[in-house]
């Protein structure tokens, strides 16, 4: 199973280094090149037809405040290889967090061992040399900022949100930085390597009322240093975390059966992720578990759908300048007006079709095995004033923040929950909703848009989770209006 | 690494400490195989070993912590540094405290299968082809799969602490699985299957290849259906699933925030009298027993719901300190790059007498679930208000009548509770932390069509 989810809950933190240096992210590689040529002749030597090593070296700390305590401040530092080796259809995998010339060697050879477990059928490997993409650099490095200092936005946030309403009974305020160095080279020629630093910040809250107690929850997280709080005001993060708790402690319960939605600006990008994301990652495709599968140049949407993922936008969450296989990441349209044009791709599928990867290739560490994976997934905006979609609107619901979802690809059907979430009558935004999922079948959905705004937002950062593996990512969407969703409340 | 050579890792970290702080280290390694056969090929083979290291230092009231994923003197030395420069920025608390050894001695469980170490890598790639093999052949309906997956695996625990805690543990899992698809020519279907085991021997191919058959093949044809109010039977498989949140509402952490909705309830009926719900980490049958808790005490089976009447909740050192009360040795770990929370290790209803036919029949009409969605998405443990993507097979007369998809049930966690109508006797452990019968909830709206 496949979801998304905002971060914090199952996947571990994102990270961060410990070095005096300069403001600028160093340039220097993991492994030298003999190094690295001598653990690619140990995978290659009983005749593979690729290898590949990964080698990562993350940093990360967090900090969280709950109950009006800063209960903690965790850091730590991961790092090691991966190092794959493919025969025919059939890829070994060993990893060590061991950086000796000794250990690599080993492991590619285990990995070569596990590559011949298989039928070991040839094929032909396509050579695509890389270098280092260039990026923009954060401006603040967070190693460089005084712990006291990141402490100091947990309070800020805390002392924001319970002062906007007495009824708010909690607050939980979590911090978290991460720096991701990465090296990458493979036997097709790709030498490539990045530095990934992320900075996240996210408020919870508690409201208790006569009606019990409701949550809410604002976050931020972007691919860029400690320079986004000169963007984010915490205070207003915990404000609105507070007031979407507060608003809820009103809410009726979400009314059940199919219904028309109309998804506000920013909100509702899981929407995408889930109804046609996954299905169009080219390994489950290829498995026959995708019900987009064998619909390329097919219309798959309504014509007002322009589907992107795009690794290239830079700062957002699942913005990389590399992929984890050394790719330069890219902006891929994956549907245009409605029409199916194509998958997205990392190197096995590729190779195994005689194509080019669409620099998808992702993993959650070097313990991991890449997988096609999305980056910053969004729907492109339309013509449509947001207001005058609402006012068309007769009866239905108005979802203004989403939070995770899933789908099961072979089927299409994809749930996604409403965090905020109100009744539309005769055109006009009225009661808050409670808290449900939302189902539909993903082609059907896609289907039944009938209006996209002219305006657009990215989304709340998150976790998408695919095989036990996290990656972060982005999304984002215009306000839009769908028909044959089923909202899955209590109320008749 | 063996568990003595863990513990000895850790007592060495905890000598580092220093004079007026707290210290615990714990030192987790594994080794692991992953195998995924697909098309009658080997897909991948991974062979996987971790390592890391958690330290927790407390002083003057503030924690700190700090982990290391690599053994090297610099590492660990940087690792115990940093995770007392950390307790620097904590905000004082009187209750923050490292576990005190208590009366209850941990039980050493035997949780290793010890051929698995010898079983050779060619007998684990093809039982993953035999199951490969085993899905396709078994139905004409069924046109694939996503994966057929073999993983085993073999891991060390140690715990040790300025305060005289020391314990570590040791267990070997094995794991098949797959998700088989079907097809009736229009739509495809999906189901999982599952076999677990300490040893390669507990594997079972034919069952994990029937089960996965069987929840796909039984949805094919499944259509939308009305909204509803109506009894819901969760498999389980799914009431493990459900069981999983009731853990979290449970937890002294949350009762201790303000974030459980039973905080004022102990002593009170919260639940249907048919229910029973215990954490029981010592039954050696359930994957995830143990022995020692997160923060080295002793695991010790707990009532947390007796007859629908509300005992207690679960405890770490901290949440026990400061509600006055005993750790019920509930600490958990997600890794060691954590602090210790509270959480159940084997959660399950105490099964009732009922076969699921039996329950079938009582219920008469309603809606058997075999797979949700969006249980993250959906649930809120804070409110309880619940709302997941279902899919199931319609019950009509006490007999299975036709498969549904694409529909939701809701709820709320505390109106679950008391609407229990029905338990059954088919206990099933799965590699998380809670357990599940069929269960039958009264009173729950479907959304559909």
């Amino acid at each position: 199973m496949r979801r998304r989810q905002e971060p914090g809950s199952c996947v571990d933190n994102p990270t961060m280094l410990e070095t005096e240096g300069s403001p600028l992210l160093d340039q220097s590689t993991l492994l030298d090149q003999s190094t690295i040529s001598a653990v690619l002749t140990a995978g290659m030597e009983d005749g593979a037809d690729f290898a590949e090593i990964f080698v990562e070296d993350r940093q990360s700390i967090s900090a969280m405040l709950d109950d009006g305590r800063v209960e903690e401040l965790a850091s730590g530092r991961d790092r090691g290889a991966g190092i794959r080796v493919v025969t025919g259809e059939t890829t070994g995998f060993a990893h060590t967090a061991d950086l000796s010339v000794e250990s690599l060697t080993n492991a590619a050879r285990t990995a070569a061992a596990g590559a011949r477990g298989g039928a070991g059928k040839a094929s032909s490997v396509s050579a695509s040399p890389q270098s280092t993409a260039s990026r923009t650099l954060p401006r603040i490095l967070p190693e460089n900022v005084d712990k006291a200092d990141k402490v100091a936005l947990l309070k800020a946030a805390e002392d924001a949100a319970r002062s906007e309403n007495q009824a708010i009974s909690q607050v939980t305020a979590r911090y978290a930085d991460s720096r991701r160095r990465i090296q990458v080279a493979n036997t097709d020629g790709v030498h490539s390597a990045d530095d990934q630093v992320r900075t996240m910040f996210s408020v919870s809250t508690v409201a208790s009322g006569d009606t019990g107690m409701q949550t809410g929850r604002e976050s931020v997280g972007h691919t860029i240093g400690f320079e986004l709080f000169s963007e984010t005001d915490v205070a207003e993060l915990g404000r609105n975390a507070a007031q979407r708790a507060i608003t809820k402690l009103a809410a009726r319960p979400a009314p059940s059966g199919e219904m028309t939605v109309v998804i506000g600006p920013g909100g509702g990008g899981v929407m995408f992720h889930e109804a046609c994301g996954h299905g169009l990652e080219a390994d489950l495709v290829a498995k026959g578990a995708s019900v987009f599968a064998g619909r390329v140049g097919e219309k798959v949407a309504s014509e007002l759908v322009t589907l992107v993922d795009d690794g290239t936008m830079d700062g957002e969450w699942g913005h990389t300048a590399i992929d984890d296989e050394g790719l330069t990441v890219r902006r891929n349209v994956l549907i245009k007006d409605g029409v199916l044009m194509d998958y997205m791709w990392d190197g096995l599928r590729a190779r195994s079709e005689g194509r080019k990867s669409s620099g998808n290739g992702r993993r959650q560490s070097y313990r991991h095995l890449p997988m096609v994976r999305m980056t910053n997934t969004y729907l492109l905006a339309g013509d449509s004033e947001p207001a005058d979609i609402v006012a068309d609107t007769e009866s239905g619901v108005y979802v203004a923040h989403l939070g995770g979802g899933q789908v099961n690809t072979a089927t299409g059907d994809f749930v996604f929950g409403m965090t905020e979430a109100y009744l539309i009558e005769d055109g006009k935004i009225t009661a808050p909703l409670r808290e449900g999922n939302l189902i539909g079948n993903g082609p059907a959905v896609l289907a039944n848009i009938d209006a996209v705004g002219n305006d657009f937002a990215m989304g709340a950062p998150g976790t998408c989770g695919k095989d036990g593996q996290g990656v972060p990512v982005g999304d984002g969407v215009p306000t839009l209006r769908v028909h044959g969703l089923t909202i899955g409340g209590t109320a008749t | 690494m063996t568990p003595a050579e863990a513990q000895a890792l850790a007592d060495g970290i905890v000598e580092r400490s220093l004079p007026g702080e707290q210290l615990e280290a714990v030192v987790s390694w594994a080794r692991s195989t992953e195998v995924r056969a697909h098309g009658g090929d080997l897909e991948h083979l991974v062979s996987a070993e971790e390592f890391g290291v958690g330290v927790r230092v407390i002083k003057d009231g503030k924690q700190g912590l700090s982990w290391a994923g690599v053994l090297d003197e610099a590492e660990l030395e940087r690792c115990v540094s940093e995770a007392r420069d950390n307790s620097e920025f904590g905000t004082p608390d009187p209750n923050a405290g490292l576990a005190q050894p208590d009366s209850v001695v941990p039980q050493q469980l035997d949780l290793v299968d010890h051929a698995l170490v010898n079983v050779p890598t060619i007998d684990k790639v093809e039982i993953a082809l035999e199951l490969d093999r085993a899905i396709t052949a078994a139905d004409k309906r069924v046109v694939g799969h996503e994966g057929a997956d073999y993983g085993d695996g073999i891991g060390v625990s140690a715990i040790s602490s300025t305060e005289g805690i020391r314990a570590a543990e040791e267990e070997t899992s094995t794991f098949l699985g797959t998700y088989a698809l079907a097809s009736d020519g229009s739509d495809t279907t999906t189901g999982f299957g599952m076999s677990v085991g300490r040893g390669f021997g507990d594997l079972n191919v034919n069952s994990t290849v029937d089960e996965a058959v069987e929840r796909a093949v039984s949805l094919l044809g499944a259509r939308k259906a009305p909204s509803r109010r109506t009894t819901v039977i969760l498999d389980p498989y799914v009431c493990s699933q459900f069981l999983g949140i009731l853990g979290d509402m449970l937890s002294a952490e949350e009762v201790l925030r303000g974030r459980s909705p039973f905080a004022d309830r102990v002593g009170e009926e919260i639940a249907s009298p048919l229910l029973t719900l215990t954490d029981d980490p010592l039954c050696v049958e359930a994957p995830t027993a143990s022995g020692v808790d997160g923060e080295g005490l002793a695991c010790r089976p707990l009532t947390l719901i007796s007859a629908g009447v509300l005992n207690g909740f679960l405890h770490n050192a901290y949440t026990a300190r400061s509600m006055g009360t005993r750790s019920t040795g509930s600490a958990s770990r997600a890794s060691h790059h954590s602090a210790p929370g509270v959480a159940p290790k084997v959660l399950g209803v105490r099964a009732g007498r009922l076969k699921p036919s039996e329950i079938l029949a009582e219920v008469g009409d309603g809606l058997l679930v075999h797979e949700l969605a969006g249980l993250h998405s959906g649930v809120n443990p804070v409110s309880g208000d619940m709302s997941v993507g279902a899919e199931g097979v319609i019950v009509r007369g006490g007999e299975l009548a036709e498969p549904v998809r694409e529909i939701t049930i809701a709820s709320t966690l505390q109106r679950m509770l008391t609407d229990v109508v029905a338990v059954g006797e088919d206990l099933r452990f799965f590699p998380w932390e809670s357990s599940g019968v069929t269960l039958a909830i009264a009173d729950m709206t479907m959304s559909g069509s």
